[in-house]
């Protein structure tokens, strides 16, 4: 499915998403890499031994989800755009997800932003929380936005009104 | 006649490692290129690069290509030739170029091949129409130039840089409509395609262009269904309001040169069309002549500077320049390669590679070492 359309199944997701366990103790990284591409750089920015060393440099990321705080450094870092931080216990009804972002012009805080599915399809509004965009990043800026917790696995992309 | 040590005919990534690789050293290098910039395709690429540190992983390919030209600028012994088209290579290894409208004979002592590949095209009714172009093309449009192509395209062909492309043409503003392959599964890296993906770009597997329409300039095109031997089912046509068709169908690498000078070319599909036999240090059938890049094997950008680097250690080795640790270095750079095509994706430029390795007797200046 994932190799004709792009969009991963269910099943995919499930492989890469801790557990919910793990998802009510703060945030931590989803990493969407489903494919044995000759690729590190996920590893080699880990500084909390969170992603562990690739015995083949095509195998996928394995991640110890008890060492990520979330700090978010592989987010930018990740040539394909495929990591993600999701925080389940940023607010009662509220998720906060951050996701790497290479559109102009970047949402600004607080700005009210639609939130996308992994198809580009329009969700639900989302509320953008913080715009980061510092030169460590290298043009790869992440925003955070929160999301209805229904929502926080389902939405990847976001699309600021025109 | 124009004495020189190591020609490096084109300077693109695997031009420019193999120049730094063989002034480190010691030789004295000739880059000769036919565009102004040097940097070859990694300057019009605005997506961090996969492979690991070695290959610069996470960097912009613009930025890996400033990174090289300023090892190159600080070298006192690489020069470099731009605006100049190298003509031919001769079988007295005397070699002629063309450079500021003068004819020029240089008779290097070792060259390396490094000029790259080029875009494949594709047939279909009116694809001579304005607004139909290589993907390549589109990119020099854009992140050259800062020129938009257009304002709807239809991207046919779901490899790396049919999805990368797309996903340029969205930053600079310009809506994808669809991204249409022939094959039934997508070619690049799914990473790639699930980023388009998200921002609302179908991606139709097992479909291809069927015809383009127009009068002065593309208007529209009609897309269909293929079916298992490829030809296209009537009555699945879609027709999609596009001004631009992005054409993304593979490349074939440019052996023009190699021909000339007499390598022993073989057919390789995996590999891209017709490619020179070589040993491993990348030297090919003609003495002298190394090879690296697009022009041995279409692969990635990734490959090809690793490549570059050994294909410019082999060289300076054939004219009798050492390093005190070559053996140590030739051997991580064997094994970078060795496992950037050790994965899946990398299997059938494994199988197309071993159908063309030659033993060479020139071959073991480096390993003698």
């Amino acid at each position: 499915m994932l190799d004709a359309t792009g969009i991963p199944t269910k099943e995919d997701l499930e492989r890469v998403f801790p557990t919910e366990e793990r998802l009510m103790q703060g945030p931590t990284v989803i990493v969407e890499c489903y494919q044995n591409i000759p690729c590190n750089p996920c590893y080699t920015v880990c500084r909390t031994g969170a992603i562990k060393e690739f015995a083949d440099i095509n195998d996928l990321p394995t991640v110890d989800h008890s060492l990520c705080n979330g700090c978010s450094l592989c987010v930018s870092n990740c040539p394909g755009l495929a990591i993600s931080i999701l925080d389940m216990t940023y607010s009662e009804d509220e998720a906060l997800l951050k996701i790497p972002y290479e559109l102009i012009p970047l949402p600004k805080p607080n700005q009210i932003v639609k939130g996308l599915d992994r198809e580009g399809v329009e969700v639900t509004d989302v509320k953008v929380i913080k715009v980061i965009d510092s030169k460590a990043l290298d043009k790869t800026p992440i925003i955070a936005i929160a999301v209805k917790k229904q929502y926080a696995k389902i939405i990847r992309s976001i699309r600021l009104e025109e | 006649m124009i004495p020189v040590e190591i020609l490096v005919i084109g300077g693109g990534p695997a031009g420019l490692c193999a120049a730094v690789q063989a002034a480190e050293m010691g030789s004295k290098v000739l880059i000769v290129d036919r565009n102004n910039t040097l940097g070859g395709q990694l300057v019009k690429q605005t997506h961090m690069f996969f492979g690991s540190e070695k290959q610069y992983a996470s960097t912009r390919g613009f930025d890996i290509a400033n990174i090289l030209l300023d090892k190159i600028d600080k070298m006192k012994n690489v020069e470099i030739m731009r605006k100049a088209t190298v003509l031919a290579i001769y079988e007295d290894g005397v070699v002629s170029l063309e450079h500021k409208d003068k004819y020029i004979k240089i008779k290097p002592k070792a060259i390396v091949v490094a000029t790259g590949a080029s875009e494949k095209n594709l047939a279909f009714p009116n694809n001579d129409l304005p607004g139909i172009y290589g993907a390549g093309a589109v990119q020099t449009l854009m992140n050259e130039y800062g020129v938009k192509p257009g304002n709807r395209v239809l991207m046919i062909g779901a490899g790396n840089i049919g999805l990368i492309v797309s996903y340029q043409l969205i930053q600079a503003g310009v809506r994808v409509e669809a991204i249409v392959e022939a094959a039934p599964t997508i070619g690049g890296y799914l990473v790639h395609a699930s980023k388009v993906r998200r921002m609302g770009v179908p991606i139709l597997t097992g479909y291809s262009i069927k015809e383009a329409y127009g009068t002065d300039s593309l208007e529209s095109a009609a897309i269909w269904k293929l079916d298992e031997n490829w030809r296209g089912i009537p009555g699945t046509e879609k027709k999609l309001n596009v001004d631009v068709i992005c054409i993304s169908v593979g490349l074939s690498p440019l052996s023009e040169l190699l021909w000339q000078a007499g390598c022993q070319m073989k057919y390789i599909h995996e590999l891209g069309g017709f490619v020179p036999v070589r040993d491993t240090n990348l030297h090919s059938s003609v003495k002298g002549l190394f090879v690296a890049g697009d022009v041995a094997g279409v692969e990635e950008a990734s490959s090809a500077m690793v490549e570059g680097y050994i294909a410019g250690m082999s060289a300076a080795a054939y004219l009798g320049y050492k390093l005190y640790n070559m053996k140590l270095v030739k051997e991580d750079l064997m094994n970078q390669l060795d496992s950037l095509r050790h994965g899946p994706v990398g299997e059938k430029i494994r199988r197309g590679i071993s159908n063309l390795t030659i033993e060479h007797e020139a071959a073991a200046s480096v390993d003698a070492l």
